[in-house]
């Protein structure tokens, strides 16, 4: 009997095998790579705005707290977008005929919202609140990022779930003084775990990872 | 098997009734074929669902299914590789001030039905109404709602209503229709409005009613009719008979002792019907002193050992630990309870041919045909000895329950129903009369209506001049008459001979074909109006949002006739109260009012009657085959045809979803051969209806009942052409009942979908009942059968866990419930829960989070009557859990089995190992995600499901997480009765507690630690979260039933 397999066989075999195992890794290097990149999560990724509205300019140079427009971030669970009255509180005096705030004058004058582009934007089978982290001592920088530095709003984390756990698991981690939620350029403590506990049992801070916390 | 075919083994009833009293079949019972174990019930017992006919073979749902596939094909294909498509926001230009984006509002507002206010507040998101509460403050509602109330809202966004103005079935304009208008008056006013009438429904409306008398005094020939197709004529001319005046009768159940309920169903339906059902059941919140021990702290295996570091699960808040009392306090509270030997409740007698709620809560339900009811009327009146008042018949318990009420004079009361002839409430008003009931559990006011009148004569001498020729102008304000009058009157023709006719209503419907002019009208949800309560309470209806579709009122079309065209609703109202006021400071007035949804000291101040001896004549003896005409128990009138949510709203006595049918009663069907499906013509008074049969065990022998509101034509999508029109049959002579009808199976099937038999738990005593004096013998009955008994809690694999936070938990009182099913549509309204359709429900695939179970206990033709509502169970130990392979079932740190709808991937275990038969599984795309004007209707708070993901009741875990968010920002712990699950809200007999078990001041704890208290299926040792209390019945001893 004659053999079936000849002698080149062997090489093709161990190559094959070798692809295969590379192959594999790539796919899951790629797919990972692809979930957690700015491709899928948006991460750094600028969106175009009707105006594009610097909150760098707004909060460092003008130093307007995040409350003056946000309305609605300790009291509901939505942060609010300023109203067009609330832009034009200050635009109607200055900056009065610049063309880039047209747009705003436009809502102004016929009375149509502006349209903004969600940069934050959760699923919708996730029920976030903004009022009890910003009243447990999560400061906006936390899951916002320095928005004091940015020219134009982009999103410096993934909203992912793990990412969320990350601190519903250890808060302790991230919790700050209530008083410091608004201030952008906090820095924690060095020795921010052993505060955190303290801050986690002062506020009643609770690790709440139950599903039904946020999925309803 | 497929339900559709039925291959019905038609039942042997001989054999049925045997089994019954020899007590083979369940204690128990659902329907007839549960008795009869037929292979159509134990498909169902075998398999939640049991129809496994793939979609596809459904001829009529081929496009759907397609649909469907072609949609889960793009989907499984791309949903994990496309990105989150872009979201924008849209701010306000100028912020309104009360608004905080994100958290509602409410408003109180008031919705009028059948002539009888009920105060509500709406929750509004963003200016659009998502959910309808009962007022706390408003009379009638105590901050209870009926499903009409609840169902509303779907009304308002209903795609079907009416849009547009039409001029002979062509796009018009209300300026045109106001110009047209104007021409007919001009011609009018030449003779004075003499061809000139008006048709309203029922107006209670103090500003419509001071229009239209102003409009009458600017054309005084002209007419004002009012029909109310279900409306209270019987009590109106009863009242004429015993007082020689119209009055309003309220009853005071909180003060009465024994309640005789002449086919009442006033727990159901009917003028404050939730005050009724609130007072009827305060006095059956029985709590007594002996206790079960109560161990916050030990209800756990011996040698509890905390289970293994659980990471995931929730740390306990501190400060709720702190806050938890010790319990010492506890022995306090129950304290409060009496002793069992002392517990006493009211007794209700209920006269009646059909089941009804109220028959169901009554101690002695006597089944009579609807003649005899008149008869047994007359009977207890001579009986109590009320003068010139003679009995032809005697029911041999009218002596024992005489001697009842003579016992409890001035603390008893005898309540008719609203479609018994006028003789019964003449002979109720005689009767409670002369037991002293007049001024304590029964007081007369002032009718509420504008003008209170026979509306039948009202309607019969509009008609006559119709046909004469006299009538030029018609304005129907509202209403259906065309649908809903009386056949014998033919108001058809009549309206044929009517020059001018224009229809004011909500949808372009049966009567809006024949009129030149259809004016659609504002839901009240979108306009100003005003109303009274039953005890003539004024309620503002303020609108929650500005008319969808542009439409216009009854009010407006009043200013028009009046030349002032352009006066908006809102200045209607205020102007007509800005006046009859009277108020110095108006403003305060009127805001005040408008905020509470009451305007103080407006309810009518009692009167006194004298009831006058007067000759009241017997009804001639029935000939043959008796029928009796009701409103549908959740379409009414067919006013509310067109909403799914109350076609699917199995119905509280037959659970029958999306029909009506020809109730009968099982002996009367055997006499004629007939089965639950066969179709049956019946004539009578030369008219004749084809529809399908219904047994209905504890119905009335020789009588079949038949109910309005279906067999519609131009109702809308979700109503036309299902169920049969029982006003086709229906005369004006006798509109509630009749007899001398001739029944004959005309050879064809129907099929019905009802719920009576899907979601079983095998007959194992889900009801538990003990009559007060087992009760006083044996407190524990509840719990102390052996069967009972459940496992010692060791005996479990779990391991287990401290519930160290909050433990909700919830019990329903089955002594205070009284099966309205209100709870059934506050969910639905709630929790987006999608309406499924009538074939679907056939399949045993209805999505309600609660059911409400009905079971009979007995034989067919008499038994009691249980209602039971089922929510989930939140087993603490849950079947569900384990045997989901993705984790998509999971228990939560307080005790809550959580549904996670994104990991669900539908292999539907968790339902197949579910004892309740409390899971619901999406296996279409039920919720409607295409039609707009959906949209705004959803709760925001809560996922909408999509198809292939199974769902539950989450004890509304979004009102627990927005209570508990508010607490956690004021660094405290909730309060007992802060958080309300919507069925809880809705009940008007407050049978649903719900709260934290872990606090034992909370009424939730005591309730759960009262010894009529006790768990389904305890035996298999799932622990759950919600719980019984157990019913008590207090029979008369003297009557001995047979």
């Amino acid at each position: 009997m004659s053999q079936i397999f000849y002698r080149g066989t062997n090489t093709i075999a161990k190559v094959s095998i070798v692809t295969i195992v590379f192959l594999v890794g790539a796919l899951i290097t790629a797919a990972y790579t692809l979930d957690r990149g700015s491709y899928n999560s948006d991460v750094a990724v600028v969106k175009e705005q009707p105006v594009p509205f610097s909150h760098k300019h707004h909060v460092t140079d003008d130093g307007i707290d995040c409350r003056y427009c946000h309305t609605s971030v300790e009291t509901s669970h939505y942060a609010g977008l300023p109203a067009t009255e609330i832009c034009m509180s200050c635009h109607s005096q200055i900056w009065s005929n610049a063309n880039i705030l047209e747009p705003v004058r436009a809502s102004w004058r016929s009375g149509e919202s502006i349209a903004w582009t969600r940069v934050h934007d959760l699923p919708e089978f996730v029920y976030f609140n903004h009022s009890i982290h910003v009243n447990k001592g999560i400061g906006c920088a936390s899951c916002h990022g320095r928005v004091d530095q940015m020219p134009l709003m982009f999103k410096v984390n993934t909203l992912y779930m793990n990412w969320c756990l990350d601190c519903h698991r250890e808060p302790e981690k991230y919790v700050r003084p209530r008083e410091q939620v608004f201030n952008m350029a906090y820095v924690p403590p060095a020795n921010q775990i052993e505060f955190g506990r303290k801050l986690v049992a002062e506020y009643h801070i609770q690790k709440l990872t139950d599903c039904y916390t946020c999925h309803r | 098997m497929s339900a559709k075919n039925s291959e019905k083994t038609a039942l042997n009833l001989d054999q049925l009734r045997a089994r019954l009293e020899q007590g083979k079949g369940p204690q128990y019972w659902r329907s007839l074929e549960e008795v009869a174990e037929t292979p159509e019930f134990q498909a169902f017992l075998e398999d939640e669902f049991a129809d496994r006919t793939p979609d596809w073979l459904d001829p009529a749902n081929r496009r759907s299914f397609l649909k469907v596939m072609g949609a889960s094909l793009a989907l499984a294909g791309l949903a994990a590789c496309t990105k989150q498509p872009k979201e924008v926001i849209v701010p306000y230009v100028r912020q309104p001030e009360e608004f905080v984006p994100g958290r509602p509002l409410f408003y109180a507002t008031a919705m009028t039905m059948n002539g009888v206010g009920t105060g509500l507040l709406v929750e509004s998101h963003l200016g659009r109404p998502t959910k309808v509460e009962g007022n706390p403050d408003h009379p009638g509602s105590l901050g209870a709602t009926d499903y009409f109330q609840q169902a509303s809202v779907l009304q308002l966004y209903d795609p079907d209503r009416s849009q547009v103005v039409l001029n002979r079935g062509r796009i018009s304009s209300w300026i045109s229709f106001q110009s047209a208008l104007a021409r007919e008056l001009a011609e009018a006013d030449l003779d004075k409005g003499a061809g000139f009438r008006i048709l309203t429904e029922t107006v209670v409306s103090p500003t419509l009613g001071s229009q239209i008398q102003d409009f009458l005094q600017l054309l005084p020939a002209a007419k004002w009719h009012q029909w109310e197709p279900a409306g209270r004529h019987s009590a109106f001319s009863g009242a004429q008979a015993a007082f020689g005046r119209p009055v309003n009768t309220i009853y005071n159940l909180e003060n009465a002792d024994v309640i005789v309920s002449l086919d009442g169903g006033f727990l159901a339906c009917g003028p404050g019907n939730l005050r009724l059902a609130h007072d009827f059941a305060a006095r059956r919140h029985i709590l007594t002193n002996t206790q079960v021990p109560y161990k916050p702290k030990e209800d756990r295996q011996e040698g509890y050992q905390p289970g293994p570091a659980a990471p995931y699960r929730n740390q306990a808040a501190t400060h709720v630990l702190e806050d938890n009392s010790p319990p010492q306090q506890v022995s306090q509270v129950y304290a409060l309870g009496i002793s069992p030997d002392q517990v006493t409740q009211p007794r209700m007698y209920s006269v009646e041919a059909a089941p009804s709620p109220t028959g169901g809560m009554a101690d002695h339900r006597f089944v009579l045909k609807p003649s005899e009811i008149e008869a047994f009327a007359f009977a207890l009146a001579a009986e109590l000895g009320v003068s010139g008042v003679t009995a032809t018949s005697k029911h041999p318990a009218i002596p024992a329950i005489a001697q009842d009420l003579k016992a409890h004079t001035g603390r008893c009361v005898v309540i008719p129903g609203d479609f018994q002839p006028p003789s019964v409430h003449a002979l109720a008003h005689l009767v409670n009369a002369a037991l002293g009931a007049a001024g304590k559990t029964v007081t007369y006011t002032d009718p509420i209506e504008v003008r209170a009148e026979d509306q039948l004569a009202s309607i019969k001498e509009l008609i006559g001049e119709m046909n004469a020729g006299q009538v030029k102008t018609l304005l129907i304000l509202g209403g259906n008459p065309l649908y809903t009058v009386p056949a014998d009157l033919d108001f058809k023709s009549a309206l044929d001979k009517v020059p001018f006719r224009a229809h004011l209503a909500l949808y372009n419907d049966e009567t809006s074909e024949y009129c030149q002019w259809h004016v659609n009208e504002a839901h009240y949800l979108e306009t100003w109006s005003d109303t009274r309560a039953f005890d003539g309470t004024v309620s503002f209806v303020q609108p929650l949002i500005a008319p969808l579709y542009d439409g216009r009122t009854a009010n407006e079309i009043f200013t028009t006739l009046a030349g002032e065209a352009d006066k908006s609703p809102h200045d209607i109202v205020r102007e007509h109260w800005q006046t009859a006021s009277k108020s110095a400071d108006f403003e305060t007035y009127w805001q005040t009012a408008l905020h509470d949804g009451i305007v103080p000291n407006t309810s009518l101040a009692p009167i006194t009657v004298a009831a006058k001896p007067s000759a009241l004549t017997h009804a001639p003896a029935p000939q043959g085959l008796e029928i009796q005409f009701r409103p549908d128990p959740t379409i009414w009138d067919g006013a509310f045809s067109n909403l799914g949510w109350l076609q699917e709203c199995p119905k509280p006595e037959t659970k029958m979803t999306w029909d009506n049918a020809i109730w009968i009663s099982p002996a009367t069907a055997e006499q004629h051969g007939i089965a639950t499906g066969d179709d049956l013509q019946i004539k009578y008074q030369g008219r004749a209806i084809t529809g399908a049969a219904f047994l209905l065990p504890g119905h009335a022998n020789d009588t079949v009942t038949v109910h309005f509101g279906y067999g519609r034509t131009r109702g809308g999508k979700v109503c036309d052409e299902i169920g049969i029109n029982a006003y086709l049959l229906q005369t004006s002579d006798a509109p509630g009942q009749g007899s001398g009808v001739e029944i004959a199976k005309t050879g064809g099937t129907h099929y019905f979908s009802t719920t009576q038999h899907t979601q079983t738990m095998e007959s194992r005593e889900p009801v538990r009942t003990a009559t007060l004096e087992e009760f006083k013998k044996e407190p524990g009955f509840a719990t102390e059968k052996e069967d009972d008994k459940p496992l010692p809690k060791y005996l479990t694999l779990y391991p287990d866990y401290k519930y160290e936070g909050y433990k909700w938990g919830m019990t329903i009182d089955l002594n205070a419930c009284v099966g309205c099913s209100s709870c059934v549509i506050a969910c639905q309204a709630e929790n987006n829960i999608a309406v499924v359709g009538k074939a679907e429900v056939g399949k045993g695939r209805h999505m309600h989070w609660i059911r409400v179970d009905r079971y009979f206990k007995g034989t067919m033709d008499d038994p009691e009557l249980y209602f039971q509502p089922v929510p989930c169970m939140q087993c603490e130990n849950a079947p569900c859990e384990l045997v989901c392979p993705v984790a998509a079932t999971i228990h939560s740190g307080e005790g809550i089995n959580q549904m996670v709808y994104n990991r669900c991937v539908g292999t539907r275990y968790c339902s197949n190992n579910c004892p309740y038969k409390v899971r619901r599984f999406n296996f279409l795309l039920y919720s409607d995600w295409s039609t707009e004007s959906y949209y705004p209707l959803r709760n925001p708070d809560v996922t909408v499901r999509s198809r292939g993901v199974m769902e539950k009741c989450t004890y509304c875990i979004q009102r627990i997480n927005a209570a508990k968010i508010e607490s956690e920002k004021e660094n405290r712990r909730i309060r007992d009765g802060e958080i309300v699950p919507a069925c809880a809200q809705a009940c008007p007999t407050r049978a649903i507690t719900f709260g934290d078990i872990n606090d034992p001041k909370s009424k939730v704890a005591q309730l759960k630690a009262q010894i009529r208290n006790y768990s389904l299926l305890e035996e298999l040792n799932t622990r759950p979260r919600t719980t019984y209390l157990a019913r008590l019945r207090n029979p008369n001893p003297e009557i001995e039933k047979g």
